[in-house]
């Protein structure tokens, strides 16, 4: 098996004395196409958090490609989609050229200025997600699978080798869903790792190479045919409720 | 119109002041709009209030003329903001209150300083709502450097307040520094108001800072493009306001103002009447189609 791009020790940890994680062991092979998975409040985003060191965790220790963390200084390589791009301020008068520019910012570095190479490679991330021919148009007037895209491109910008999408396709529709999807998939062929976040078992087990399953501790790592044979009384003890799984392979 | 502005000395000072705060206000106010901080202005101001009657009242008690109540303006306001930006990491959940703690500490101090030096002159009048002779030479040259530091750092910076400003999440997990950057960002603006209240005047300074972005906001189709379209607006503001205010004998901030807020009109008109014009123009594309 080849190294992991994370890797995740005994994490716990609590906000106020409620635990949201327990004792979580947690690793990413490189090249994986991985679905986190889980109940609400179940701790996804909290891991998340602690993966992208914007949040200590109460007790373990988190490697990133083989650096502790408080060492890991190379960022660029994890691009991040948050939760909260599908909520960003559609009001904000920014191009998607300009957004997509903005994941090159740290890269760049203070006191220096965006250049034409910045230029083509904020186009090259435009144009890997279809996305050329808005680079100029306003983000706020794009529907929500393109300003999805765009977010992705930002993080590509920094050629990342770990991408995480958390909740990547609410509010997205179906058709639009599958050809993120698609995307998805082509970046992984070009050996990016891919961690999502999603509550959409169903259609995470039909794409993912592997399912973890969290709620407050691991209950569930492996391959996603071995997740839907689960059997009902097992995902509904992982879940703390009742659960099926739906997919769209009808 | 604009002869006497060249002629007198004081005026010249008033008219190039006018000039470099109609780029520097606008400038930084089109990242308060868009960071939602639009009030961080108006607390600022008054603080810078409380600082200018500070150092009245020690003109006027001790006779320490050394020190012009400029400086000491923009020594409260920099504090000020400095506090802001302590309190809204103190309550993360409400940062917001953080500006009518400040904006009512600024009055508070103000009225205390007032009734301890005996009331003021008509100059506090002048930082009320600006004045056309309020301008010495020598705060203009200061307004002049603190305007050159002030396009250098956003230029320096540009990248850095714009990602910001748009996804602060993303920002700090790509590696940016939010805090000091944010804490650079509202110093710099402490110092904007400084410079700005001798012209628009305390009660009218956010004006300056807000309504040119309010107005580039309905035409611009991209962040640069908003910046630029704010300045265009700010200086056309603060020179029809400036000679304006001159030739009808009516303190500047207020002509300034009304004159930006004639130019938001106007944008909002033409973003319709563009919408309208587009709008219909699709739909007879579609009935000649068919």
């Amino acid at each position: 098996m080849s190294e992991p791009v994370v890797s995740m020790r005994q994490i716990t940890h609590a906000y106020d004395q409620k635990k949201v994680l327990n004792n979580v062991n947690f690793e990413i092979p490189r090249g994986a196409f991985m679905g986190l998975v889980g109940p609400n409040g179940g701790g996804k985003t909290t891991l998340i958090r602690i993966l992208l060191g914007l949040l200590k965790p109460n007790e373990g220790s988190i490697k990133l490609f083989n650096q502790p963390i408080h060492k890991f200084k190379q960022w660029n390589k994890i691009g991040f989609v948050s939760q909260k791009a599908n909520t960003f301020n559609r009001g904000f008068p920014a191009t998607a050229f300009e957004v997509v520019s903005m994941g090159l910012t740290a890269k760049i570095g203070y006191l220096r200025f965006f250049n034409k190479q910045h230029k083509t490679l904020v186009l090259q991330a435009l144009d890997q997600v279809g996305m050329l021919d808005y680079a100029y148009e306003n983000v706020g007037n794009l529907s929500g699978g393109q300003q999805q895209r765009i977010f992705i491109a930002r993080s590509l910008v920094n050629d990342p080798e770990l991408l995480i999408l958390d909740e990547p396709t609410v509010g997205v529709d179906y058709e639009n869903v599958q050809r993120f999807y698609d995307l998805l998939h082509q970046l992984n062929d070009k050996q990016i790792t891919l961690l999502l976040v999603t509550h959409d078992t169903g259609t995470m087990t039909e794409h993912a190479t592997d399912i973890v399953c969290l709620n407050q501790t691991l209950h569930f790592h492996g391959k996603p045919e071995e997740y839907t044979s689960l059997s009902k009384e097992d995902l509904s003890r992982f879940y703390g409720h009742p659960v099926n799984i739906v997919t769209h392979n009808h | 119109m604009l002869a006497d502005f060249f002629e007198y000395d004081f005026l010249r000072h008033t008219f190039f002041t006018g000039i470099l705060i109609g780029i520097i206000a606008p400038l930084l106010g089109t990242f308060i709009v868009v960071r939602r901080l639009s009030l961080i202005a108006d607390a600022l101001s008054h603080v810078t209030l409380a600082g200018i009657a500070f150092g009245m009242l020690l003109e006027k008690r001790l006779g320490f003329v050394l020190l012009s109540p400029l400086y000491s303006g923009m020594a409260f306001s920099v504090l000020g903001s400095i506090l802001i930006e302590k309190l809204r990491s103190v309550y993360k959940s409400y940062q917001e209150i953080a500006i009518p703690i400040i904006l009512s500490g600024g009055v508070g101090l103000t009225v205390i300083f007032i009734s301890l030096a005996d009331g003021f002159n008509r100059d506090l009048m002048n930082y009320l709502f600006g004045s056309v002779s309020a301008v010495s030479q020598q705060d203009f040259y200061t307004i002049a450097g603190i305007s050159i530091l002030i396009i250098a750092v956003v230029a320096l910076f540009y990248k850095e307040l714009l990602t910001l400003s748009f996804d602060e999440e993303h920002a700090t997990t790509s590696g940016i520094h939010a805090k000091r950057i944010h804490l650079l960002f509202i110093v710099l603006t402490a110092l904007v108001i400084a410079a700005s209240i001798q012209i628009v005047g305390v009660l009218l300074v956010s004006a300056l800072m807000t309504l040119p972005v309010a107005a580039s906001m309905r035409l611009a189709k991209g962040f640069k493009q908003m910046l630029f379209l704010s300045v265009v607006f700010g200086e056309i503001a603060v020179i029809i306001g400036l000679i304006g205010g001159y030739y009808l004998n009516i303190p500047p901030g207020g002509t300034i103002v009304m004159t930006a807020i004639m130019i938001l009109l106007l944008s909002i008109g033409v973003k319709r009447f563009s919408f309208r014009y587009k709008k219909a123009g699709e739909t007879n594309g579609y009935e000649g189609s068919n």
